[in-house]
């Protein structure tokens, strides 16, 4: 392989986990994760409840600091760069690295602020710019057409579905290249979960995206990998039609096959 | 029913049931008393401030009330309130530019920055400092600020507003804190992570969008405090003296429309006399002030409301 193959492939690596510990106190919550992540595929973390998924994402954009007794070894490479690193600055990782919550959290502000949140922190203010990017980042959210009229009202008058394509064009706003997902439609209708899939199926053309799903319908829809997580391990990271077809693990297939979670 | 428990018929035979209903309809009754105890206080008082002021103000006209000229025991009586309420309003303003900067302050420090620990420590300490009574402070500000202050500023007076006020607003320093305190720690934390996920520094989130979501709370607790500064007695009447000349200098010593009625209802007034009744208007003033800023507080944590 020549040089630069090589460095091609080395920059499709977006993150690289390397032997990830972490304690909830006393509490190890994950053991040992090593894998790569690559750009535009949708990696999705499927497992049973508590066996550290969301752990494991609030990781990547370092949002698992905010609670004190977190301790972590190990390391995550985010294009080459630990962000562990005392230089790495929190705020600029998570600027590139969004993140869509479980439950809809837009803020108590217009349908217009919460989208322009993001680039009015990050120090742009011409309202030109600003209904620009509300425009672009909705209609990539594909909830531009239910809310145009009403980008001056309040964000709490959208439906549960309506206000988590918000959320997720709140995080488009500031362009980020990675999007984590913590079970976004677990709150949802069917009819808005299959708009949201939609959607991610939209996004990974440009984003990528790592979201964890309990539903594994939703993450044999939607995803190119799939890592199954038990107890705080990765027993099996592989191409999900692998994964779904032919699991290596006795675990995984047990899984799948619904006889335990 | 042999052996098992049916909780359907359980349910169904103890009496409970009615009983529980005739006893919520007894406390609702009670809960009902209880609300009109205050509220028929609080008729009566206005109903009493109405009655003795009409009796004031057929005596002296609206015109004569809101003139320049305040002397109540002179052989030939004026009742012009203007030096009360620009006294009123001088303190209270004062208080206010301490209060509101430090009470914020304080508040965002302890609902987003402090460590639980330190914050549990410091909330009960500004509690003690709220049970303080004014007497102490008042005493504080005579004797303690009034001198110090002299000796930056040489034309202050013994008494003046300037020291009345500033104390009076570290009076109320921990009613805003505290309170403010109150509204931000009911925000949802969501919001906060949804914030700091798009790459927000604390202080960011703290600004734009938890301050925002409580700022009916923050308002609510400037709008108390003020209230509590225009109604303060002690402090004004120990600091500030009794000087009923119209003046815009606090170095200077002026009245409140509190300590002028701590001044009358000391005896100075004879009962039926127009300085009696005066007692009145002014209270009926006093009231009449701080319901418009109860509605003006109203209005504004309603329009700025950020529900969640
Ligand atoms: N804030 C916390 N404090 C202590 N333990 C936690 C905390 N959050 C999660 N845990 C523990 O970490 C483990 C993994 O939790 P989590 O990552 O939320 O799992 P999942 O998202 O897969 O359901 C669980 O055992 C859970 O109890
Ligand atoms: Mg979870």
């Amino acid at each position: 392989m020549t040089s630069k193959a090589n460095d091609e492939r080395k920059s499709d690596i977006v993150y690289d986990v390397d032997n990830l510990n972490l304690w909830y106190g006393n509490d190890q919550a994950l053991r040992d994760v090593t894998l790569d992540i690559k750009r535009n595929e949708v990696t999705a973390i499927i497992g049973p409840s508590g066996c550290g998924k969301s752990t494991f994402i609030k990781t990547l954009n370092r949002m698992v600091e905010l609670i004190p007794i977190v301790r972590t070894s190990g390391e995550i490479y985010y294009h080459g760069n630990n962000i562990f690193e005392k230089t790495t600055r929190v705020e600029d990782l998570r600027t590139k690295v969004g993140m869509v919550f479980q439950k809809p959290n837009p803020f108590p502000k217009s349908v217009f602020e919460n989208v322009v949140y993001g680039p009015r922190i990050h120090g742009i203010k011409s309202r030109k710019v600003l209904e620009e990017i509300a425009e672009i980042s909705l209609k990539r959210a594909a909830l531009w057409d239910e809310v145009k009229d009403r980008l001056h009202d309040n964000a709490y008058g959208l439906s549960g579905g309506q206000q988590q394509r918000l959320c997720i064009a709140r995080v488009l706003a500031v362009e980020p290249e990675v999007v984590l997902m913590d079970e976004p439609t677990s709150a949802l209708d069917p009819i808005s979960t299959l708009k949201i899939e939609d959607l991610i199926h939209e996004l990974k053309q440009t984003y990528t995206i790592i979201i964890v799903t309990h539903n594994m319908q939703q993450a044999g829809r939607i995803s190119e990998k799939t890592a199954f997580f038990l107890n705080g391990e990765v027993i099996e990271y592989d191409r999900t039609e692998m994964i779904f077809s032919t699991p290596k693990d006795k675990r995984t297939e047990d899984y799948i096959t619904g006889r335990f979670g | 029913m042999d052996g098992r428990i049916n909780i359907r018929e359980l349910i169904m035979k103890s009496a409970g049931g009615a009983l529980h209903r005739r006893a919520d309809r007894i406390v609702s009754v009670f809960l009902l008393l209880a609300a009109s105890i205050s509220i028929i206080t609080s008729i009566g008082i206005v109903l009493t401030l109405v009655t003795d002021a009409a009796h004031f103000f057929s005596e002296v006209s609206l015109r004569d009330f809101f003139g320049k000229n305040l002397a109540p025991l002179g052989s030939n009586p004026s009742f012009g309130v203007l030096p009360l309420i620009v006294g009123t309003l001088a303190s209270s303003l004062l208080a206010m530019i301490v209060a509101v900067p430090v009470g914020l302050t304080a508040a965002i420090y302890m609902s987003e920055f402090a460590p639980a620990g330190l914050r549990n420590t410091l909330k009960p300490m500004m509690e003690v400092l709220a049970g303080i009574p004014t007497i102490v402070y008042g005493f504080f500000a005579y004797s303690f600020v009034t001198p110090m202050l002299m000796k930056m500023l040489p034309g202050l007076e013994a008494k003046n507003v300037l020291s009345a006020g500033l104390v009076m607003g570290v009076m109320i320093i921990p009613m805003v804190a505290s309170l403010s305190e109150d509204a931000m720690n009911a925000v949802p934390t969501a919001l906060r992570e949804g914030a700091l996920a798009l790459g927000s520094t604390k202080l960011e989130v703290t600004l734009k969008v938890v301050v925002p979501a409580a700022i009916s709370g923050i308002i609510a607790s400037f709008i108390l405090g003020i209230s509590r500064a225009v109604g303060e007695t002690m402090i004004v009447v120990i600091a500030s003296g009794s000087s009923k000349k119209l003046t815009f200098d606090i170095m200077q010593s002026m009245q409140t429309m509190t300590s002028y009625i701590v001044e009358f209802t000391g005896g100075d007034a004879g009962s039926g006399t127009t300085g009696y009744y005066s007692l009145y208007a002014v209270g009926l003033l006093l009231f009449i002030f701080t319901l418009i800023m109860n509605l003006i507080a109203q209005y504004i944590s309603k329009k700025y409301r950020e529900a969640y």
